[in-house]
């Protein structure tokens, strides 16, 4: 019993020393004299934490039996270290501007403050760490077993027993003592930390000491080792490719996923620079844990009995070789490794268990809510101690339960397997803003559901949770539901086979409950913060209303916080906003970052909570969602407004240009115009002034002169006159300002008094009119002094222009259902086709024709025919020159 | 001796006119009345003087007066324009197209005989 008495005290003094590392520490950083505690080393140090006992026996025993496979182990997280390490960085600066405080509290932060959410990841936690606190009691008991049958003394079962209790309680002092000195779960924990980076040392000392035994003081150095390896069957050993990359992704996974790595990464992290010096010196640090692993499995197979438990060949190999310092030296690395481990674990279960567990419940049952007066502090730092206990004593259970059988890599494995399930909604968290609350649960059910079916269960052993039957023919009969053969798929690893199904079935359903649900404001919101973490330097504001009191706040925060940090607070924010005295205004500003002291405390989804109650639930309203939407929005609508605003002036300069064109083509209008009347005015008056001078300055003119020069002034005059009437006709017509005189008559009437007109006055040309008088008769409705001035025009134009030797018109008459139509043609050598296409514009002439007339006459009949809603056009084709006078039937009534 | 006068114009009322007032005046007057062939009539009777109207059927005066100016013989010959377009720009087209004188319509006898008096002599 001696030598087991020495190795207690030993354990003893190494705790004490442990206690004293702790002590120290938490003393130099209240002092500020902790600088040397911010070394990057002593984080990555921390980071060891991954190398629990299963690694430090485990993996001598892994190797034992896969060969190189416990390699993987080591493989996936300096992948993760040194691939990933902006995944890292990211959460570690996520973790520091929204205080989160464990991995449950920043997966329910980030999925709209969730307390169901922190719960279920709380309770999954739990029962994925259990059996892995249990494997830590398990190693250190059957590391006192195997001391003490080395003496030739066989603990019983129960002293066994009361060996992992008395460790339970041990660990579970020290978590409570360094872990819960200070509420504030976010601040680090210096003592905790620098206890486990000691005992990291301790543990890699011990381990590459062990390996130095092995190798040059049990063999004969290197040579002989390798020999030694090609001798045994780990040379033999072959690669299993979908083996490993299973348990490369899944340590990995859990490296991310673990809540006590997540604790000392994450939480722990004094600054985000430490990641660089982590990113190289802790793969450095698992290489060389790795480094003897081989060596000593082949040399404990080589020299020990058959049948030794190789998951201890680190501690049997040095007692085989009677080397007790050596041994004790890596029972107390074995120590280290399990008590470090089982701290964290504890620390980080704790604050998760009392943070999103108790104190809700606390909470609910207050029935004054969280501003009643009185401190709460002692109330959440019992939630956190007794969660320790808690959580070390479910282990210790689990321990007792289990019996211990099974072997530490399986174990350990089962667990990795199970916090894996965090890492699609962890990484889809932090990188996709379409993650939603309801996608995270379902995802996180779904995968936990398929782990524990395929793997946690069957881990019991076939008949105690999971009959023989379901095993081979699955659930009711239901063979594709075979825990170990999923949808008939087998052959499968059933390691590799439930990674697989449970990590895609979680993986898909997140996806797609994301999809297909609608994330809340909050949700949004914390989504983007999360995902955009970079850009966010300020939290957007998630309060409205004044509708807190801000005493009730500070009876609140005090509670929790603590008075003097509290009001410490309160003045600081009370100076920022300018007012006097020590409350300040509670703006959601104000709210916001009282809400995440709190969260430092109490976790995220609680302080939201708290805050909640007294500001009375109105958190992120919908109008201020809409304010961060809308300035999205007005960017886009701005710009959208831009873009119709420079289209509607590029319209406007369209117009104004189109616009622009027309008056100049109306001004050349107009000039032309006036050129044209000016001209057509100033050669009537030529001739009528140089003949009125002839007139009065000769004298010896004849008779006949007089008269002839007389007549010519007379008719210039009347072509003036006509000229002058036909201007302003026009204009009228033009301007629409003619009003018709509709009267009832006959067509022969009209067309006889036009011809009349037209006719008289000039005798020197005869036209012979033809005419069908009897289809005449037919009875008109309109303006007929105006039809009658488009027929004299008509008539005229023959007249004048007719070039033929005996110049005819033929009138024709022809009336259908819809119009009547009078044709004009005469017999003369009609109207070239260029002229056809200007005779009805104003002072246009024809050839070399030029008789008499402005040219106004077409232009004016036109505006007459448009007036009486009929038409008047040339005709072609008809030999000499042909108008088509049409007028609507409404106008023509049959004549009876 | 040539006092020669070709009126290409195409108001017959105008033609006469001019004709009386030159003829009185001992001038021998020819006249033509389209634009045509207008500058063959003039090349045929070489006048020691033209009075040109502007609007002529089938050819403006201007081109007339641009055949005159761009032919050998014709170069010199005093051209003295008539128009009934009293704008500006149309006495700038006239000058430009090398008119000697540009009178608008309608005109005192007078003008029109010291014109033609003043032009034939200088």
């Amino acid at each position: 019993m001696g030598a087991l008495n020495v190795l207690v005290g030993v354990c003893l003094i190494y705790v004490a020393f442990l206690f004293f590392v702790a002590f120290a520490a938490e003393r130099a950083a209240i002092r500020g004299r902790g600088g040397w505690l911010r070394n990057p080393l002593i984080y990555t140090l921390s980071l060891s934490i991954y190398c629990t006992a299963w690694t430090f026996y485990g993996a001598v025993g892994y190797a034992a039996r896969s060969g190189l496979e416990y390699l993987t182990i080591y493989i996936g997280p300096t992948l993760v270290v040194v691939g990933w390490w902006w995944v890292l960085r990211k959460l570690v600066r996520i973790g520091r501007t929204q205080r989160i405080t464990s991995i449950a509290d920043l997966i329910s932060s980030r999925y709209g403050k969730s307390n169901t959410l922190a719960v279920g990841v709380t309770i999954l936690a739990v029962v994925g760490t259990t059996p892995y606190i249990a494997l830590q009691l398990q190693s250190v008991t059957v590391s006192f077993d195997v001391f003490s049958e080395s003496y030739g003394e066989t603990l019983t079962r129960s002293g066994q027993d009361s060996n992992a209790l008395w460790v339970a309680c041990g660990l579970a002092l020290f978590t409570i003592v360094f872990g819960t000195r200070n509420l504030d779960a976010n601040e680090r924990h210096h003592g905790v930390v620098m206890a486990i980076a000691v005992e990291a040392i301790v543990k890699l000392f011990a381990l590459l000491a062990v390996g130095v035994f092995v190798v040059w003081g049990v063999a004969d150095g290197l040579g002989d080792i390798y020999a030694r390896i090609d001798a045994s069957e780990i040379g033999q050993w072959q690669m299993r490719g979908d083996r490993w990359a299973t348990l490369i992704f899944l340590s990995g996974a859990a490296f991310l996923c673990l809540p006590r790595m997540f604790q000392v990464m994450v939480i722990e992290n004094e600054e985000e620079d430490h990641l660089r010096t982590a990113s190289w010196a802790f793969p450095l640090y698992l290489m060389v844990m790795s480094l003897f692993v081989v060596p000593i499995a082949v040399v404990g197979l080589g020299t020990l009995p058959a049948g030794s438990d190789p998951d201890f060949f680190v501690l049997t190999v040095p007692l085989a070789q009677g080397n007790e310092t050596l041994a004790m030296l890596s029972f107390l690395g074995g120590f280290s490794s399990a008590t470090s481990m089982v701290i964290v674990a504890a620390l980080a279960l704790s604050t998760m268990v009392s943070n999103h567990i108790v104190m809700p419940i606390w909470l609910s049952t207050q029935s004054g809510g969280a501003s009643v007066s009185g401190d709460v502090r002692h109330v959440v730092l019992l939630a956190r101690r007794i969660s320790i206990g808690g959580v070390v004593f479910l282990g210790y259970l689990y321990f007792r339960l289990s019996g211990g059988g099974t072997s530490l890599a399986s174990i350990g494995l089962i667990s990795f397997a199970g916090v894996a399930q965090f890492l699609p909604v962890l990484l889809g968290g932090i990188f996709w803003r379409g993650a939603t609350r309801t996608g995270a649960l379902v995802g996180l059910t779904v995968g936990f559901v398929i782990w524990a079916y395929t793997l946690l269960l069957p881990s019991f052993g076939t008949g105690t949770l999971i009959g023989e039957d379901v095993l081979i023919e699955g659930p009711f009969g239901w063979g594709w539901l075979r825990p170990e053969a999923f949808f008939g798929i087998t052959g499968m690893d059933p390691l590799v086979h439930a990674i697989f199904w449970s990590i895609l079935l979680n993986t898909v359903s997140f996806f797609i409950a994301s999809l297909v649900g609608f994330p809340s404001p909050l949700e949004r919101l914390q989504g983007a913060q999360f995902v955009n973490v970079y850009e966010h330097s300020t939290t957007p504001q998630s309060w409205s209303g004044n509708l807190a009191q801000s005493e009730d706040l500070m009876v609140m925060a005090q509670r929790i916080m603590g008075a003097r940090v509290a009001q410490g607070l309160f003045e600081r924010e009370a100076k920022r906003q300018g007012v006097s005295g020590l409350l300040p205004e509670p703006s959601p500003d104000f709210l916001q970052v009282l809400e995440r002291e709190l969260a430092g405390s109490v976790g995220a989804a609680t302080a939201h909570a708290m805050i909640g109650q007294i500001v009375g639930g109105a958190s992120v309203s919908v109008e201020d969602l809409m304010a961060v939407a809308d300035e999205t929005a007005q960017m886009m609508e701005y710009s959208s407004r831009l873009e119709a605003k420079s289209e509607e002036q590029a319209r406007t300069a369209r117009q104004l240009r189109q616009a622009n064109e027309k008056l100049t083509q109306i001004s050349e209008q107009k000039d032309s115009f006036l050129s044209q009347v000016s001209h057509e005015l100033r050669t009537p008056m030529t001739s009528i002034r140089a003949f009125s001078e002839i007139l009065r300055d000769s004298d010896r003119l004849s008779e006949a002169e007089k008269v002839k020069y007389s007549s010519i002034i007379h008719d210039e005059a009347i072509r003036l006159t006509r000229l002058l009437d036909d201007l302003l006709d026009l204009s009228v017509l033009e301007n629409g300002q003619v009003s018709l005189n509709e009267q009832t008559g006959v067509l022969a009437e009209v067309l006889d008094h036009a011809l009349a007109s037209a006719l008289t006055g000039n005798t020197q040309v005869s036209l012979q009119i033809k005419r069908d008088k009897a289809r005449e008769r037919v009875t008109l409705n309109t303006d007929l002094d105006r039809l009658s001035q488009v027929f004299i025009n008509l008539i005229g134009n023959a007249q004048k222009y007719c070039d033929a030797e005996l110049p005819a018109l033929r009138i024709d008459v022809r009336r259908d259902s819809e119009k009547l139509v009078v044709d004009f043609i005469d017999n003369g050598s009609g109207i070239s086709k260029a002229d056809q296409a200007v005779i009805f514009e104003k002072f246009s002439r024809t050839g070399e024709l030029r008789v008499s007339g402005a040219g106004l006459g077409l232009a004016i009949c036109r505006e007459i025919m448009t007036r009486l809603d009929g038409t008047v056009d040339y005709l072609p084709g008809q030999g000499g020159a042909a108008f088509r006078v049409v007028l609507p039937i409404q106008m023509a009534m049959a004549a009876q | 001796m040539g006092r020669s006068v070709l009126v290409i114009e195409d108001e017959p009322n105008i033609i006469e006119a001019i004709s009386f007032i030159l003829s009185r005046d001992g001038w021998s007057v020819a006249t033509h009345s389209n634009g045509h062939d207008a500058f063959g009539v003039v090349q045929d009777t070489m006048p020691d003087l033209v009075i040109l109207d502007v609007m002529l059927p089938g050819k403006t005066g201007y081109d007339i007066l641009r055949e005159i100016r761009g032919a050998e013989g014709t170069q010199a010959l005093p051209v003295l324009m008539l128009t009934a377009k009293g704008q500006v720009k149309d006495r700038e087209i006239a000058e430009r197209a090398g008119a000697s004188r540009f009178m608008t319509k309608p005109f005192s006898n007078a003008e029109v005989l010291d014109a033609v008096r003043e032009l034939v002599a200088g």
